[in-house]
């Protein structure tokens, strides 16, 4: 089985988190540094987890869209390949083309951090198991998911918005907390699956995210 | 080998957001100015940057400007960008 891929970029911080959660499904996973060149043949799926890549400088995920390792990403994006963005990889997928929208901060102005109760709008090859209503930790202060009116009509109609926050924290508009691509292979949202995979985390429906991959 | 005298041009860029779209950090300031009892009816808030661009010409500098604007530095969906270039010096490169 060809191990999942975990980007690092300077300042990603779930990078380790997402391996365990990996390795917790007996998942093989491997890390891959930003600035290194990778065969997507290796690899059977990316995941780009959560941070602060770059500091967030110019806008969060804008710097880390530019990497060497995102070029190459778009060669795996355009084969297909399942492809993951967590809260800041959600930003950078955004940043680099891969999915609809930008990332904004808060509409409050304050970090958020604590459980939302989310909804499944449609289902993704990410999670494609998952249950209706589930529960997963969010922490960030630019996850206001932004599209223009017109934009979020296309995003409705083609069926293409994953999550929603059953209680927004952030105004992001359509309450949407993830989404996925045209081809339905590359999702991004901003909640954090690898920290809800045991019970003693508070609860296990990151499961679902990582589950049904291979 | 000879060498190419090319001019070093600086470029201001600004960025802001666009009409109609939330400023979120812009209200927050007006905000606080208002409870000092300052007097202004809105603020927002944008970005500053200074290039400097070694080119031959203004327009080539400008083209270079204006492609790391538009690609990079400005996110069309939320921000627009306005920038003057000026002549920084005279060098060989």
């Amino acid at each position: 089985m060809k191990p999942i891929a975990v980007f690092c970029f300077p300042g990603t911080q779930c990078d380790q988190d997402v391996l365990k959660a990996l390795r917790l499904l007996k998942l093989p996973a491997e890390r891959i540094w930003y600035a290194e060149h990778f065969n997507y043949k290796e690899y059977s799926a990316f995941i780009l987890p959560g941070g602060f890549s770059y500091g967030d400088y110019l806008r969060a995920g804008a710097l880390a869209a530019l990497c060497s390792t995102l070029q190459d990403l778009q060669q795996a994006a355009q084969a297909s390949y399942p492809i993951l963005g967590i809260c800041n990889g959600f930003q950078i997928l955004c940043e680099a083309g891969l999915l609809d929208g930008t990332l904004q901060m808060n509409q409050h102005l304050r970090f958020v951090d604590g459980w939302a109760e989310l909804s499944l709008c449609n289902s993704s090859i990410w999670g494609a198991s998952m249950q209706n209503k589930i529960s997963l930790p969010i922490a960030h202060k630019q996850g206001r998911f932004y599209v223009s009116a017109d934009q979020l009509k296309v995003l409705q109609d083609e069926a293409r918005i994953w999550l929603q926050y059953n209680n927004n924290p952030n105004g992001s508009v359509g309450d949407i907390a993830g989404i996925f691509s045209h081809s339905g292979h590359i999702a991004g949202l901003m909640p954090h699956p690898e920290r809800a995979m045991a019970k003693w985390m508070g609860g296990t429906d990151g499961l679902f995210f990582f589950q049904t991959i291979l | 080998m000879g060498c190419q005298v090319m001019k070093k041009w600086l470029v201001e860029l600004k960025i802001m957001p666009k009409q109609g779209i939330l400023d979120v950090s812009g209200r927050a300031i007006a905000q606080a100015l208002k409870q000092k009892a300052y007097n202004l009816e809105d603020c927002v808030v944008g970005k500053f940057l200074k290039l400097k661009i070694a080119a031959h010409k203004k327009e080539e500098a400008l083209n270079k400007a204006k492609q790391m604007a538009s690609e990079v530095l400005c996110n069309a969906l939320v921000e627009e960008y306005t920038l003057e270039i000026f002549s920084s010096s005279e060098e060989k490169i």
